[in-house]
């Protein structure tokens, strides 16, 4: 079962580059991401560039419309994912919580919808 | 840059070819601009000296590339990419630069357009960003326009181009289906400053002390002062159409502009705002009423009808009546008529109106004007008010004349309107109390 960990911050609250904080926590996440993908749950991860770097595209009544920005305004924006092959949403959220960002921020944990034939 | 270098003259051409030509080969839209801003400053320090040279355009390209090839190696953070564009342009022989090839570089300039405008930016940012990128005015000139603070702008400008670098928005020569999409938010971006400009010409006092804090904070040296914004967009709307001289709506929009920025100079009488019943018709621009004619007749000519052409329709016909009174007034409610059908607003059904009040008489139009009444659009909108406040005096309904002319002058944010309805509305009570 495949689930994608979406994971929200307040990016002023986000530890700033270049500071021991955020060395630290570059540590974490190193060994976050190694360890999912030593026990065969990693499918694939990333970070996000900010969400100033969003743009969002609807398609109504024949016109497509693309504006600046998140899908959505509000002080979290998604800053990265990880999707993993686990057995259940358990195990799934016993990943998640050792995520570094869940400190600060959250995740939010959604299954993939499995497609027949994908 | 009046300095008998001759630069003044050739910047506005050349600058929007030269940053083009840099964002081509370089792919780095700062890099560009600083190389473009540095090769336009030796210009202005050698031309007055040394004369100019045989082919200036050939002269600021390799001077510039040159530029840029430095700040690539002077920047120790400078991307392979670049350092390899970089090796790669400083082994061209200067000599085989023969911009006689690409003479028009229009995919460049078209490019840059379509790159500033890109809907993926904010609607502020492209405005700023067309004025900065392609006008070559400094974020100072432009935050003074705008009436926001240098450091405002700085921002605004500073994060679409961070969104620009970051999320790879393409600065590439667009292919037909790319450029008759994307056309049109370069035409509206065109608009705008020219809106923006015309409704803050005829202000000085209003607005003037955030200007004045504006320029005092800026001191920079701005390679050239252009920054007015009608004389901007008059000049984006014509690049446009020398770029992509088939699309009638560009045409459209070069017209428009060009008509209406014709009656500049008597729309304002030392500090009153003069309604166009009252301009003095000699003091219109006969050669941009050329200019604006000639784009128009390029549109109608190319057999597709939009609502910019028609506006320069409307506008068009205001240019060449010989006096208000002997206006086509019932082709003007016609060519409104064309325009509604394509652009429901209320704010055209308006100005509508105004037009049926003199094809037709006064009482049709304020019959218009209740239907809009109720229209969100017409609740705080001014010029709602003094239209039937005008409409209610030619009926001689003086007492709600009045009454109207209170809620227009209530909504005034410039001065020169303020007092141009002040004095009508003092001229309306004097009527009133001749009755």
């Amino acid at each position: 079962m495949k689930f994608m960990l979406l994971c929200y911050t307040v990016p002023e609250e986000t530890p700033t580059p270049g500071t021991p904080e955020q060395a630290a926590e570059a540590e974490e996440w190193f060994a976050f991401t190694n360890a999912v993908a030593k026990a065969g749950a990693l499918v694939d991860s990333g970070p996000l560039q900010g969400a100033e770097t969003a743009t969002t595209i609807r398609h109504r009544d024949g016109e497509s419309t693309i504006t600046d920005g998140p899908y959505l305004e509000t002080k979290e924006v998604l800053g990265g994912y990880y999707v993993l092959d686990v057995e259940n949403l358990d195990v799934a959220l016993e990943w998640a919580a050792q995520i570094p960002l869940v400190r600060y921020g959250s995740v939010e944990v959604r299954p993939l919808l499995d497609l027949p034939g994908a | 840059m009046r300095d008998g270098s001759g630069v003044g003259e050739i910047f506005s051409d050349q600058w929007p070819r030269l940053v083009s030509v840099l964002v081509r080969d370089f792919g780095d839209l700062d890099l560009a601009q600083e190389a473009a801003q540095e090769a336009f400053l030796e210009a202005a320090a050698r031309w007055g000296a040394d004369g100019q040279p045989r082919s200036p355009e050939a002269w600021l390209v390799t001077t510039a590339r040159r530029k840029a090839i430095d700040r690539i190696r002077r920047n120790k953070r400078a991307t392979e990419h670049l350092i390899s564009v970089a090796d790669e342009l400083s082994r061209l022989p200067e000599h085989d630069l023969d911009l006689q090839q690409q003479p028009a570089l229009i995919d460049e300039q078209l490019a840059l357009l379509l790159g500033c405008c890109h809907p993926a930016l904010a609607h502020d940012a492209q405005v700023a960003l067309t004025l900065r990128v392609v006008g070559g005015l400094s974020t100072d000139q432009i935050a003074q326009a705008f009436f926001v603070s240098p450091s405002t702008m700085g921002r605004r400008l500073g994060r679409a181009k961070t969104k620009i670098r970051l999320a790879h928005i393409p600065f590439s020569a667009p292919d037909q289906t790319t450029l008759v999409t994307r056309l049109a938010a370069v035409r509206r971006v065109i608009y705008l400053i020219f809106s923006e400009g015309h409704a803050s010409n005829g202000s000085s006092a209003s607005n003037g002390s955030s200007a004045s804090n504006a320029s005092n904070a800026s001191n920079a040296p701005a390679p050239l002062v252009r920054g007015d914004l009608c004389d901007e967009a008059v000049w984006l709307a014509e690049l446009l159409a020398t770029l992509v001289p088939d699309d009638a709506e560009v045409r459209g929009l070069a017209a428009l502009v060009l008509l209406i920025d014709a009656r500049r100079a008597s729309r304002a009488d030392a500090e009153v705002e003069v309604l166009l019943a009252d301009q003095d018709r000699s003091l219109w621009d006969s050669a941009l009423i050329e200019r604006g004619l000639a784009h128009l007749g390029a549109a109608h000519a190319l057999g597709s009808l939009g609502p910019f052409q028609l506006q320069a329709a409307i506008a068009s016909l205001h240019a060449t009546a010989p006096s208000f009174e002997a206006t086509d007034w019932p082709a003007i409610v016609g060519l409104y008529d064309a325009l509604l059908r394509r652009e429901p607003s209320a704010v055209v059904a308006l100005n509508r109106a105004v037009a049926v009040s003199y094809a037709t008489g006064p009482a049709e139009g304020l019959a218009i004007l209740d239907e809009l009444a109720g229209d969100e659009a017409m609740v705080e909108y001014r010029y709602f008010y003094s239209t039937r406040a005008e409409l209610l005096a030619r009926t001689d309904r003086n007492a709600e004349a009045l009454a109207a002319f209170d809620e227009a002058i209530g909504l005034c944010v410039n001065d020169a309107q303020r007092e141009h309805l002040r004095r009508r509305r003092a001229c309306t009570a004097q009527t009133q109390l001749r009755q």
